[in-house]
């Protein structure tokens, strides 16, 4: 190790050397098990659909021998395969416009006007912070059975919607907050109503917090599994995921058709994911400010 | 699982904006009648929201608290009021009460064992190398995947003399080799690191976008004074990232509290309830079962649970970040 001839001062570029030669090796071994730990279940199933049940059966482990398409074929032509994907698309999509709208209309409400009582609104909109859906679900269950919506795909949408709200507010809040009060007596001055600020003004302006919302909204929704499990009961009805779990179980014997179905189910989240990596983690570190 | 879902969310509130910059009073002329129109705004931007919210989010727990109270099978009229023998029939259940160890067990092992895991990762991880933004993406990515189709894949993985195991005998480990999913001492941990996988990532991502907002300058003068890396790490990078630890624990112990999917695709919770969740026993005993009643009950257990575990955080961990923390997690 290099060490500074510097005496008094303390030697802190020689120590920050030294941590250079022993961390970024540590980080690589890490990054690569990391990565590996991830990549590897993934591929796994997606290569495992390329093989037959015999050759599975075989082993375990190992590369497809030979090569078939036909488990991801049959799953493509299958008819129920995209029924699941257009209810999950369906579901995911209602309950992301509704939260999205009326979310970004309460968070104007709660962040545009002073009135009495605005800050214990915005506490009970948080306190749904405390009742996560899988809490809610048999509640809802009941309460949808009363309402008539079981069995209904806005049955599920709609309570999505409803749990998605406080996060939703959350995040906008802050967000809208943060935009200038002049800004609003300009084109108050200018004589628009408040509504059409918000509308042609602010709500565009606050488009990244609301990109992100959106998305939140739309991957929860999507990633949902207990509620579409206990409402939805035909299974022309079902979400991506909960026909994932019933293609299991009724082709049990059928390792690599699962393998497949698995596989496919994994395409759309992913896809969106890659897509929108950016909006997400730039929500995460905050970014949103814009 | 979807609360972990929100946990993401919650990391996202800008810091900080909220009391510089709050909107000021309207003063702007306005013609008509200003008090009465900002009522009707507020009620049109107002009412569409609470109204979903309350519908779908409160009153569900009061019907399910009013429910809990009677045996009811799911049909029929409400008529066998019970009081409270559905609540006094779950706490003299040993599956139950197993059931909130199994919670317990896993709520713990989550912080306990992801949160120095996230932390580490995510320390080793927020400087530049090759690859980053590829490795971030990718640790990132099990987290958006529906946790239901996760659990399908890796019941796959764990199934007897599957991938996992053939994994285990190429590394020469052959004889570590376990029933993962029907040993009934090693099925609970079986399913800690598939949720684990799952949700790994997540902890990560909010750990490292919170330690972009660790000043570089304040580390430098760290070091300059003489601090140690490690001391640098300890005294100044973790403290700074207490607001995104805090809120990152509170979102994984409300998410592994209600945890479903993943154990109820992986093992239904058995065998003979070894790996059973509260909200497994849940859905076995209330709706498979067809005992609604019981089931509400369950539900009002569970929800009791994440309240009271709420309230205390926020009373002794959350307050210490300036304004109910809730509102104001990374940064």
């Amino acid at each position: 190790m290099v060490a500074s001839t510097q005496t008094a001062a303390p030697d802190y570029a020689g120590r920050y050397a030294l941590r250079r030669w022993t961390v970024l090796p540590a980080t690589y071994l890490v990054a690569i098990v990391a990565l590996g730990l991830t990549i590897v279940p993934l591929l796994f199933v997606l290569v495992d659909g390329f093989r037959t049940n015999g050759d599975i059966n075989n082993s375990a482990a190992g590369w497809p021998h030979p090569w078939v398409a036909g488990n991801y074929t049959s799953v493509l032509t299958s008819a129920l395969f995209w029924e699941f994907l257009g209810n999950s698309f369906l579901i995911a999509g209602v309950a992301t416009a509704l939260t999205l709208v009326l979310g970004s209309m309460a968070a104007l409400a709660l962040s545009r006007y002073e009135f009495k009582g605005r800050e214990v609104f915005y506490t009970v909109f948080v306190s749904g912070l405390l009742f996560p859906i899988g809490v809610g679900a048999l509640p809802l269950y009941l309460l949808l059975q009363r309402l008539g919506l079981l069995d209904n795909q806005f049955g599920v949408a709609i309570p999505e919607a409803a749990f998605g709200l406080p996060i939703t507010l959350i995040i906008l809040r802050p967000f809208l907050r943060a935009i200038p009060g002049d800004l609003q007596e300009a084109a108050l001055v200018d004589g628009a109503s408040r509504f059409r600020f918000f509308g042609q003004i602010l709500l565009p302006l606050a488009k990244p917090a609301l990109v992100t919302v959106g998305l939140l909204a739309f991957v929860t929704s999507w990633n949902q599994y207990l509620l579409p499990l206990l409402v939805l009961q035909t299974n022309t009805h079902f979400t991506l995921p909960l026909g994932t779990y019933i293609f299991q179980t009724q082709y049990s014997q059928n390792d690599a058709g699962i393998m497949a179905f698995t596989a496919l189910a994994m395409v759309p989240a992913l896809g969106m994911f890659l897509f929108c990596e950016r909006y997400l983690v730039a929500g995460a570190s905050g970014a949103v400010k814009g | 699982m979807t609360s972990r879902s929100t946990a993401l969310e919650a990391g996202l509130a800008p810091p900080a904006t909220e009391e510089s910059a709050a909107a000021g009073p309207l003063r702007a002329p306005w013609w008509g009648r200003p008090k009465l129109r900002k009522k009707t705004e507020l009620t049109i931007l107002l009412a569409p929201a609470l109204i979903l919210f309350v519908g779908f989010v409160l009153i569900p727990i009061v019907i399910a608290a009013y429910y809990s109270f009677y045996n009811w099978s799911g049909y029929g009229p409400l008529n066998d009021y019970i009081g409270f023998k559905n609540y006094h029939y779950a706490f003299n259940d040993p599956a139950f009460i197993q059931a909130i160890e199994h919670t317990l067990i896993l709520t713990v092992a989550s912080v306990v064992i992801q949160g120095p895991l996230s932390i580490g990762i995510s320390l080793l991880l927020n400087r530049r190398f090759f690859g980053r933004t590829v490795l971030r993406t990718v640790i990132f990515a099990p987290y958006v995947l529906p946790p239901a189709v996760t659990a399908v894949m890796w019941s796959l993985i764990l199934q007897p003399s599957g991938f996992a195991d053939q994994v285990f005998k190429a590394l020469g480990l052959g004889g570590e080799v376990q029933l993962w999913l029907a040993n009934t001492h090693i099925v609970l941990w079986t399913n800690f690191v598939v949720l684990t996988w799952q949700y790994l990532g997540f902890g990560i991502v909010l750990l490292l976008a919170g330690l972009q907002g660790v000043p570089t300058e304040l580390k430098e003068a760290a070091a300059i004074d003489g601090a140690s890396p490690w001391q640098v790490t300890r005294r100044i990078t973790l403290p700074l990232l207490g607001p995104t630890i805090r809120i990152w624990a509170f979102l994984t112990v409300i998410g592994s509290l209600q945890v479903f999917d993943i154990v109820w695709i992986l093992t239904q919770g058995g065998p003979a309830g070894s790996s059973g969740t509260i909200a497994t026993y849940m859905y076995l005993n209330g709706v498979q079962a067809t005992d609604f009643g019981f089931g509400a009950a369950i539900a009002v257990i569970l929800f009791a649970f994440c309240f009271v575990f709420a309230l205390v955080y926020q009373r002794f961990a959350l307050r210490r970040d300036t304004q109910g923390a809730l509102t104001r997690a990374v940064g």
